[in-house]
């Protein structure tokens, strides 16, 4: 078998800001017909490199090749006129605009300069249907889910360009059979030829789909391999330089160690929302939900939160029963919430990280109490410190720190009311690794201070890791709770599965 | 410390100030005169800020309401509500105490009712306060049943052309006003509260901050400031003027607030500033005024300034301004 053609290849490239070197004399190569993850943590150097690749950014050294020619794209649109496209982890198309013409957006089929309709849907559902995508071509972009949002993305890039498709981040936001279905999306374009860069938090994903990878670190280049001959644990070696032991999955939370129950919900529910629920609440425990997205798992925590109000049933704390009509009463009753859209629910963009951190606790203390700047500074610096937040300084808008971090913060606040229960709706979405171990990490050691909380996830490795107890969430209904050894992937997976086992039958 | 307290006595508002009283000074030398008459202050600047005090209030009240990403368009009618009220009942014989403590819960009654359509009914703040600016002219007219109410009740005339300490009663209303209002935003944790509203309502909801408790009180404190503005003008003229106490004056008062650097969009706001913006307002005014150029120059000038100031404060000019030295460093290498 012959070597593939390399289609896209850097050479030495550095890329300076100011006196900051973000990109030192980093190569790499993508071979037609490959998917090549690129690694690295956030602030590696992943985002500067493939804005050079495409255009976006002008490289100070070195040089970018496509097919043995040298190139120097001035801007995204040359690259893409070149055979680079790229697809973006928020997309970045018209919502308002239906499907069709966002395939075809600026190269629109026109006749004496009138706009084809006609032709342009009936391109676009033959485009589409070579993607599996069956949707009216005429309707609103933004009316359907993101993963086809995403499909059209993709549809669209291949449709321009044609050589190089880069793929940053794009499973951010999709759930498993989204995934999935993204996944043989991109083993097709693979068939047809098309050198794939593949960005992505998700190591599992890395390595069901790419042939090869790329690590950076601090704008350096730590290695290119193939991924036969890799294990997980040397990838993440080579992100972080370091070993990391979130990556050996044990159930360190034996259930027996949990203390005495701090809370239960009795058939706590809301009709179109999540069938009544029973689940006790120990000190100490943390309580693993798994589930599909729309499976149930978000409601309930908005439920147990208080930002929905349940309709029935009763929660009882520490014997007495407790009223959770709103957050300011879970507040009151030392709950915590990190919830799952953090740009959307978590964070007060424009204020500072300081503030950010506080607010919690102020909203605790009421109107009249207010925390003076020494103990704001005292409390921010406390939790910054403990949860390695990494800010230049404390009052700095949040909005500009990265995603983990930001994370970080709104989980500081929490911990900043000394809460008894704490609930994380996917508390590792989209951050990089090293928040992602600080965050697990944290989790842990919360359950050992003797606090309870209820963790949702959609991975189910990380569920495992942690949890005392799972509980699988399917059709808004609680259907399994798993104990000690059944806290598995396979058994948490047959559990949200099992659904779709009966719909065969 | 120095820096700090010198950079923010150069911010672009007190710019925009020294330049406007510079150019009355020029156009008419007597502006910074001040003589002391009849135990009481007079002069040009005193004028500025006898005459900006209504917006000046209204302005406080409108600084917080649009910290919450909020606006308030009622506040000119809430005037309008409180003047004829509190007119109506001295002329009716009540003493002008209770005149005075009505025509506040009538201020306080409208922001109540502004509050609940924006924190419960969760209606856009434009539109929710249109409600009363509409109507709110005719519910003055129908408290002075379609007539301009005149009154001679002493206390009601005094708040608006009495003086204290040499001072005007305006002035010293609007400035207590200011003082008091930023007490109780910066001393206890409203303000912060207010800017978490205003940044983000929903995470402020998830933070456990009572959000709609804060909006419907923002609404009332605004409600409160206009129906004490409204008196001040019914007391400076000696009567209820249903149709034109505090016309368009909602407008000046989200212009000194935005002059004052708080944005439309929610977040940071500072009290002092939008008073500042207030005062900005009146100095073109009374400028113009008295200068003797025809007043028809009084709109356009004060939209050439407007358009200055928003500039200074634009993105685009702090990008400019930063870009600037950044671009040396980069040189000198």
């Amino acid at each position: 078998m012959t070597e593939p053609a390399t289609v896209l290849q850097a050479r030495g490239v550095v890329k300076v800001f100011g006196q900051h070197r973000a990109l030192d004399d980093v190569s790499i190569d993508l071979r037609a017909g490959e998917v090549h993850a690129l690694l690295g943590e956030n602030g590696a150097g992943k985002s500067t490199l493939i804005k050079i690749l495409t255009g976006a950014y002008q490289a100070t050294e070195g040089e970018v090749l496509l097919e043995g020619q040298p190139v120097r794209f001035a801007d995204p649109l040359q690259a893409q006129a070149a055979g680079i496209g790229t697809v973006y982890q928020e997309v970045n198309l018209l919502p308002n605009r239906s499907v069709a013409e966002n395939l075809f957006l600026g190269h629109q089929p026109t006749r004496f300069g009138f706009v084809q309709k006609k032709v342009i849907y009936a391109k676009a559902r033959a485009v589409l249907a070579t993607y599996g995508l069956d949707v009216d071509v005429r309707a609103e972009l933004g009316s359907y889910s993101v993963a086809v949002q995403q499909i059209v993305a993709i549809a669209r890039a291949v449709e321009l360009s044609g050589k190089v498709l880069v793929l940053d981040e794009p499973t951010a936001s999709l759930d498993r059979n989204e995934v999935d279905r993204l996944f043989d999306i991109i083993r097709q374009l693979k068939a047809r030829g098309l050198a794939i860069i593949f960005i992505t938090h998700f190591l599992d994903q890395v390595f069901a789909i790419s042939d090869r990878m790329t690590v950076l670190r601090n704008g350096k280049l730590i290695g290119t391999s193939s991924l036969k001959d890799v294990s997980p644990t040397d990838v993440v070696r080579m992100m972080l330089g370091k070993d990391l032991e979130i990556l050996h999955p044990v159930s360190t939370a034996a259930e027996g160690a949990s203390g005495p129950v701090m809370l239960s919900f009795d058939g706590f529910g809301k009709p179109g929302k999540v069938a009544p629920v029973t689940l006790d609440i120990h000190r100490g425990e943390v309580v693993g939900v798994a589930g599909l997205l729309g499976s149930g798992r978000t409601e309930l925590a908005r439920l147990m939160f208080g930002v929905d109000t349940a309709e029935s049933g009763k929660v009882t704390m520490n014997g007495k029963e407790i009223s959770l009509r709103s957050p300011v009463q879970a507040v009151q009753a030392g709950f915590g919430f990190c919830p799952e859209d953090r740009k959307a629910d978590g964070i007060f963009g424009d204020l500072s990280v300081r503030e950010n951190l506080i607010i919690a606790l102020q909203a605790k203390l009421g109107w009249f109490k207010a925390l003076n700047r020494d103990e704001q500074l005292e409390i921010a610096g406390r939790y910054a410190e403990a949860l390695d937040i990494r800010a230049a300084n404390h009052d700095m808008p949040i909005k500009l720190l990265s995603g983990g971090n930001q994370q970080k913060v709104i989980l500081g606040r929490w911990l900043a009311i000394d809460p008894n229960f704490l609930i994380l709706d996917e508390p590792t979405r989209g951050i990089d690794v090293g928040a992602h171990a600080e965050i697990v990490r944290t989790i842990n050691r919360l359950r050992e201070d003797g606090l309870g909380l209820l963790v949702i996830s959609s991975e189910l490795d990380e569920i495992v890791a942690y949890s005392s107890r799972v509980v699988v969430m399917r059709d808004r209904q609680m259907v399994a709770e798993l104990h000690g050894q059944d806290i598995s992937p396979k058994i948490i997976v047959q559990a949200i599965a099992a659904q779709h086992q009966e719909a065969a039958e | 410390m120095k820096t700090r307290v010198l950079s923010r006595l150069i911010s672009p508002q007190t710019m925009a100030l020294a330049a406007v009283l510079l150019v009355n000074w020029i156009l008419f030398p007597g502006f910074f005169d001040i003589e002391w008459k009849d135990g009481r202050l007079f002069g040009s600047l005193i004028d500025v800020l006898n005459r900006g005090a209504p917006v000046a209030i209204l302005a406080i009240g409108m600084t917080a309401v649009i910290a919450t990403k909020g606006v308030d368009l009622s506040v000119g009618a809430v005037m309008a509500i409180a003047g004829a009220t509190a007119a109506t009942m001295v002329e009716a014989g009540w003493p002008a105490h209770t005149a005075v403590a009505v025509a506040l819960l009538a201020g306080l009654a409208c922001g109540l009712w502004n509050g609940v359509l924006v924190a419960l009914l969760d209606i856009q703040p434009i539109i929710a306060t249109l409600v009363i600016m509409v109507a709110g002219r005719g519910i003055a007219q129908l408290i002075t049943e379609g007539s301009i109410v005149t009154f001679s009740d002493p206390t009601l005339i005094f708040i608006g052309t009495g003086s204290f300490l040499g001072l005007p009663m305006p002035v010293v209303i609007a400035a207590t006003l200011a003082v008091l209002a930023t007490l109780l935003v910066r001393r206890t944790a409203l303000g912060l509260l207010v800017e978490a509203v205003g940044v983000n309502r929903s995470a402020a909801r998830y933070a456990g901050i009572s959000a709609n408790v804060l909006l419907l009180a923002v609404y009332v404190f605004c409600g409160f400031c206009a129906a004490i503005a409204g008196m001040i003008v019914a007391g400076d003229i000696r009567g209820a003027d249903a149709n034109n106490a505090g016309l368009w004056l909602e407008l000046d008062a989200i212009l000194a607030v935005v002059i004052g650097g708080t944005s439309l969009l929610g977040g940071r706001f500072s009290i002092l500033m939008s008073v500042l913006g207030a005062v900005i307002i009146q100095a073109m005014n009374t400028g113009i005024l008295v200068s003797g150029f025809p007043p028809e120059f009084n709109l356009v000038v004060k939209s050439g300034v407007i358009i200055l100031i928003l500039v200074l404060q634009s993105p685009l000019s702090a990008t400019l301004f930063l870009r600037a030295p950044k671009a040396k460093t980069g040189a000198s290498k």
